[in-house]
C-alpha cells in the first residue's frame, strides 16, 4: 500500500482553515447513534474523550490505572509551548512551526506542525477558561518562561507540575460528561486487541484486570492514545505501567509504525544506583540555566572519586572539565538535550565518570550560588567579599527558584546539592516515533486513530521541551474532533456494530490463547527478568549511540530472548482475578517484538539525526551528521509476521516553508 | 539489611484476608520502599508463590496511584512524600515493618494492598469541573485577569494527587480534605465561582452517599497528605457550603 499522507492543498498558512472549511459533518442527532472508543486518558485521550462526548458521540474510555487522572502526562513538570507572544518579544504561529521543525532535525511533516503551531494558542484559552490554575504575575495575568532550542518565553507553566493541572482539567472535562452519562469509562482496562471488520476498526478486545474477564467492546471508530513505548528499555522515566501494547496490537492488524528509533534520552537524570532500580527520576531542564556541567581532568581524580578518596569540593578549578562549556561556547549548558546526553556519555565511556558504576557527571551550582549571593550582597550593601554572607545569601535565591528539585534529590540521593554537586545521566524519557498518521490522524488501519505521543507526527527526530503537553492536547481538543467527524459522516446509517461477528470472535480468541500460554507456562524467571535483560540491550546497543555491529548483535539477542521468554517466563496465580504478572506478561511480549523492530529502523537508518545517533555519521568533532539526500523521509514499518521482516514504506518529507540547514551550537 | 515484613494478604474483596510473615534479606538503604517490595515479589515468583499485590505508577510521587500504610502511617515514616518516594534508609537492619492497605469503608480492597478508590471518581462526576465546551472558542485567557495570591492558592489546592491518605489516616474516614481541596480550587478562581452552589452542595452530598465520615478537625489528614494540602481548604468548604445551604 503506498503511503498517502493526506495533506490538504494550498499554502501552509491556510490548509488547516480550508480544510476544516470543507469536511463532512455530522448532525447531532445521528452523533448519538455513533460509537467510539478511546484507548488511553492522559492529555491527548482524556481531552477527546470529553470534546467528542460533548459534541454528542458516544464515547467508551479505557484506562489501565485506577482512575483517569493518574495518566502519565501528570508527570510533566516544566510547562506548555504556545504561540501567544503575551511576551511581546516576537513570538508568532511562524516561530513556534520553525522552531519545532529545526528542533526535531528536520524529519518532522510541516502541515502538521504549522496546525499544531496554530490551535496552541486556543489550548491556553481552554485550560484558563477550564479553572487550570497556570502561573499568574501580581497584574493578574499569566507568566511565561523560556525553555532551550527557543529564543522567545512562550512556555506557560504551572511551578513545576504543568502536566498535572493540565491532565487534572482534561480530566475534570471528562468528569463532566462522565456524569452526563456521555462517556462510558473502564477504569483498570486493558486493550489486547484490535478488531478490524471489512477493512474499518470496530471495536477492540479488553482485559478487565480486576476481574479477568475479556470483553469485547464495538465502536465506529478506535482511537489510540496510549502514550510512548519508553519502557522497552526497562529503566526509564515512564511510569511502571506505561506500555506499547494498545499500539503494538494496532501495528500487528495493520497499522504501520513509524520512525522506531527516534527516541529522547534525556540529560538531566538522576543516576542509576543498582541493579534493584525500577525507575528513574528526571531533573527538570530548567536546572541547566544555572548549574554547571563537569567532570574531573585527570582520569585519577575521577578513580579517586569513585573509590571514594576523593570529593568533587575537592578539585581545584583547573583540574575540571567543563565539557559543554569546552565544546560549545556558544550555548554551553543550554544545548539541546540530544547533544548534551550525547556529551555526558562521551565523557562517562572515556572513564571520567564520577559514581560507583562510573555512569555520572556533575551538576553544580556552587557558580550560580556565589554569584547570586554577590549580587544580594550588593543589592542590601553588605560585604560582598565574606564568603559565608555570600554563600547564604546565594542559596536562598536557589532554594527559591528550584527548592523543591533539590528537595526531590536529597530524598532519593541522600546527599544536600547546595552542599555538593549533583550527579545526572541521561536516561530515556519521550518517544517521538510511534504508530504512522495520516493528516487526520488516521492510521493505515481504516477508523483507526492514533494521537499524542503515540503517534509520531509532530516532533521529527527530537522533541524540543515543553512541546508533548502541547501535541497532546492539540490533537484530542483541537484535531481530532475535526478529522474523526469527516470519517465518521459516512457511518450514520450503519447502526450498532455486533461483538457477535466472526472477528470479534477470532479476536478474542487470540488473547485468550496468548493468555493460556502464559497461565500454562511451567517457566523458571519472572516477567521483570526478562524485562531487564531486554533493556540492557536497549541501552547497551541501541541507545545513545548506535554502530552497525551493535544494532545487528541487538536484533538477534533480542530475538532470542524472545524464545526464551515464551518458553521459560513463570506468571502465577489465575488469569480470572487480579493478577499484576500477567498484565506485565502481556506487556513485556510486545516490548521484546516492538524491541526488534526499533534496532532494524536503526540498523537501517545510515545517518545521525536528533536522537538518532549513529557511530559511523559522525564529523571529525564527534558532531551528528545528518544526511538529507538519503533519509529525508519517514521509515513507515509494515507487519509481516516477524519483526526484522518488517517491510519499509517510506513517506518523503517535502520542505516548502523551512530551509534544511545543519544544527550548530558550537 | 534484613527485614521482617507483616503484610496484609487477601485474595479478593470476599476473603477474610490476614497478615503474613515474611523475611528478607540483602535490602539497600538507597533502594525505594517500593523496589524493596519488588524484590520480595521476584523472590516469591521464583519460589512459586502468589506475588504480593500493590498498586503504583509513575514512582516518582505525583500519580496518586501508590498507598500502603506503613507501620501505622499512611505512606510511611517520612512526611512530604508517597511511598514510592520513600527510602529504605529511613528503616534499620533487623527492623520488623507492618504493610495495610488503605482502610476504609468506601475503599474496599481488591487484592492485598489494592483497594479500590472508585469513590473518589465518583465525588468528581458530582461536580468537579467548570461547565464550559472544550471547543476552544473560549475568550482570550488574559480577558480574565485573576489575584496572584488566588491563583497560587487555587494551584496549591489543585496539587492533590487524591491517593487517599488522607482517608486512611482518618479515624472517622472522612474524605473531608480531598472533597475541600477541589472545591477550593473552583471557589478561589472567577471561572469556579458561576456554579460553586451547586458544586459544593453536590459534591457534597455524592461524598456522604459513598460512606465517608464526618470530619472532627483533629488535623491528622494534613500531616500526612503527601502533598501538604491545608485543613484551611476545609474551613473554606464548610464556609461554602453553608452559605449555599441557606441560598
Amino acid at each position: 500500500m503506498a503511503l498517502d499522507n493526506k495533506i490538504p492543498q494550498g499554502s501552509i498558512s491556510s490548509k488547516w482553515t480550508d480544510y476544516k472549511d470543507h469536511i463532512k459533518l455530522v448532525n447531532p442527532a445521528n452523533k448519538r447513534n455513533i460509537d467510539v472508543i478511546i484507548v488511553g486518558t492522559g492529555l491527548a485521550g482524556g481531552s477527546a474523550a470529553a470534546t467528542l462526548a460533548e459534541l454528542g458521540y458516544s464515547v467508551k474510555a479505557f484506562c489501565y490505572q485506577d482512575s483517569p487522572r493518574r495518566a502519565h502526562s501528570i508527570a510533566a513538570q516544566g510547562g506548555i509551548n504556545a504561540a501567544k507572544n503575551y511576551a511581546g518579544d516576537g513570538d508568532s504561529i511562524y516561530r513556534l512551526f520553525y522552531d519545532t521543525v529545526k528542533g526535531g532535525d528536520y524529519r518532522a511533516r510541516e502541515a502538521n506542525v504549522h496546525r499544531l503551531a496554530e490551535v496552541s494558542v486556543n489550548i491556553i484559552d481552554q485550560c484558563v477558561a477550564q479553572g487550570v490554575p497556570l502561573a499568574r504575575e501580581y497584574g493578574g495575568l499569566l507568566d511565561n518562561r523560556s525553555f532551550g532550542g527557543t529564543q522567545v518565553s512562550r512556555t506557560f507553566y504551572a511551578k513545576g507540575q504543568t502536566g498535572q493541572q493540565l491532565l487534572l482539567g482534561a480530566y475534570s472535562a471528562m468528569n463532566r460528561q462522565i456524569g452526563r452519562g456521555k462517556i462510558k469509562m473502564y477504569n483498570r482496562h486493558e486493550m489486547l486487541d484490535l478488531v478490524i471488520v471489512n477493512g474499518k476498526a470496530r471495536g477492540i478486545i479488553a482485559r478487565n484486570l480486576v476481574t479477568g474477564e475479556i470483553e469485547r467492546h464495538s465502536a465506529h471508530a478506535v482511537v489510540i492514545a496510549t502514550g510512548g513505548y519508553g519502557n522497552v528499555f526497562f529503566l526509564s522515566t515512564n511510569a511502571m505501567g506505561s506500555n506499547v501494547t494498545a499500539a503494538w496490537k494496532a501495528h500487528k492488524r495493520g497499522a504501520y509504525f513509524a520512525n522506531p528509533c527516534y527516541t529522547q534520552i534525556h540529560p538531566t537524570c538522576i543516576p542509576v544506583t543498582g541493579d534493584h532500580q525500577s525507575k528513574l527520576t528526571l531533573m527538570s531542564e530548567s536546572l541547566r540555566n544555572d548549574g554547571r556541567i563537569w567532570v574531573p581532568k585527570k582520569l585519577e581524580d575521577a578513580q579517586a572519586i569513585r573509590e571514594g578518596k576523593k570529593k568533587p569540593t575537592d578539585l581545584a578549578e583547573e583540574d575540571r572539565d567543563y565539557y559543554l562549556e569546552r565544546r560549545y561556547p556558544s550555548f554551553g549548558n543550554l544545548v539541546p538535550r540530544d547533544v548534551a546526553s550525547r556529551a555526558a556519555k562521551e565523557r562517562c565511556d572515556a572513564g571520567f565518570g564520577v559514581n560507583a558504576t562510573g555512569e555520572a557527571v556533575y551538576l553544580d551550582f556552587a557558580a550560580a550560588i556565589e554569584r547570586y549571593g554577590k549580587e544580594q550582597a550588593r543589592i542590601h550593601h553588605l560585604d560582598e567579599n565574606d564568603p559565608k554572607l555570600v554563600y547564604d545569601l546565594g542559596q536562598k535565591v536557589v532554594e527559591n527558584k528550584y527548592g523543591n528539585l533539590f528537595q526531590m534529590y536529597y530524598k532519593i540521593v541522600d546527599e544536600d546539592p547546595y552542599k555538593t554537586p549533583m550527579m545526572i545521566y541521561p536516561a530515556v524519557h519521550y518517544t517521538m516515533g510511534g504508530v504512522w498518521v495520516d493528516y487526520n490522524l488516521m492510521t493505515t488501519v481504516e477508523g483507526c486513530y492514533c494521537i499524542g505521543e503515540a503517534n509520531f507526527s509532530d516532533h521529527g527526530a527530537n522533541r524540543l521541551g515543553a512541546s508533548a503537553l502541547m501535541q497532546g492536547l492539540a490533537d484530542g481538543y483541537f484535531v481530532l474532533p475535526y478529522t474523526i467527524g469527516d470519517y465518521l459522516a459516512d457511518d450514520i446509517r450503519t447502526g450498532k456494530i455486533s461483538t457477535d461477528l466472526p472477528e470479534f470472535v477470532e479476536a478474542e480468541n487470540n488473547v485468550r490463547s496468548m493468555i493460556d500460554h502464559f497461565m500454562n507456562n511451567k517457566g523458571t524467571h519472572s516477567v521483570d527478568y526478562f524485562h531487564k535483560k531486554l533493556g540492557k540491550i536497549m541501552w547497551n546497543k541501541v541507545g545513545m549511540a548506535r554502530n552497525e555491529k551493535g544494532l545487528n548483535e541487538a536484533m538477534d539477542e533480542i530475538a532470542a530472548l524472545r524464545e526464551d521468554f515464551y518458553k521459560n517466563v513463570k506468571v502465577l496465580g489465575t488469569a480470572d482475578s487480579f493478577n499484576q504478572e500477567l498484565e506485565k506478561a502481556l506487556r513485556v511480549a510486545d516490548f521484546l517484538e516492538l524491541g526488534e523492530l526499533f534496532a532494524k529502523d536503526a540498523l537501517h537508518r545510515e545517518e545521525s539525526c536528533g536522537g538518532h545517533f549513529r557511530e559511523e555519521h559522525q564529523s571529525a568533532e564527534g558532531e551528528a551528521e545528518r544526511d538529507d539526500a538519503n533519509f529525508s523521509y519517514v521509515a513507515a514499518w509494515e507487519y509481516k509476521g516477524n519483526p526484522r521482516e518488517a517491510v519499509l514504506h517510506k513517506e518523503p518529507l517535502v520542505y516548502e516553508n523551512i530551509k534544511m540547514v545543519t544544527r550548530s551550537y558550537k | 539489611m534484613n527485614l521482617t515484613l507483616k503484610i496484609w494478604r487477601q485474595k479478593n474483596a470476599k476473603d477474610k484476608g490476614q497478615m503474613v510473615d515474611y523475611k528478607i534479606g540483602g535490602i539497600e538503604p538507597d533502594m525505594s520502599f517500593l523496589e524493596m517490595l519488588d524484590v520480595l515479589n521476584n523472590e516469591l515468583v521464583e519460589k512459586g508463590d502468589d506475588p504480593v499485590a500493590f498498586d503504583h505508577d509513575c514512582r516518582e510521587g505525583i500519580c496518586g496511584m501508590c498507598s500502603l500504610f506503613i507501620n501505622g502511617e499512611a505512606h510511611g515514616p517520612d512526611r512530604g512524600i508517597t511511598t514510592c518516594q520513600l527510602h529504605m534508609r529511613k528503616f534499620k537492619d533487623g527492623d520488623t515493618i507492618y504493610i495495610e492497605p488503605f482502610r476504609a469503608k468506601a475503599f474496599p480492597v481488591i487484592k492485598d494492598l489494592v483497594v479500590d478508590r472508585g469513590s473518589f471518581d465518583r465525588i468528581q462526576h458530582a461536580g468537579g469541573f467548570v461547565s464550559v465546551n472544550t471547543s476552544g472558542n473560549t475568550q482570550d485567557a488574559n480577558a480574565l485577569p485573576i489575584r496572584k495570591d488566588n491563583a497560587d492558592k487555587a494551584f496549591d489546592a489543585a496539587t492533590c494527587i487524591g491517593c487517599g491518605a488522607c482517608v486512611a489516616t482518618c479515624k472517622n474516614s472522612s474524605a473531608m480534605l480531598f472533597v475541600s481541596a477541589k472545591v477550593s480550587q473552583f471557589a478561589l478562581l472567577p471561572q469556579g465561582r458561576v456554579e460553586a452552589t451547586e458544586r459544593v452542595l453536590n459534591m457534597v452530598e455524592a461524598m456522604d452517599n459513598e460512606g465517608f465520615g464526618n470530619c472532627t478537625n483533629t488535623g491528622a489528614c494534613e500531616v500526612e497528605c503527601p502533598k501538604g494540602i491545608s485543613l484551611e481548604n476545609i474551613a473554606r468548604m464548610n464556609r461554602e457550603y453553608l452559605s449555599a445551604s441557606i441560598k
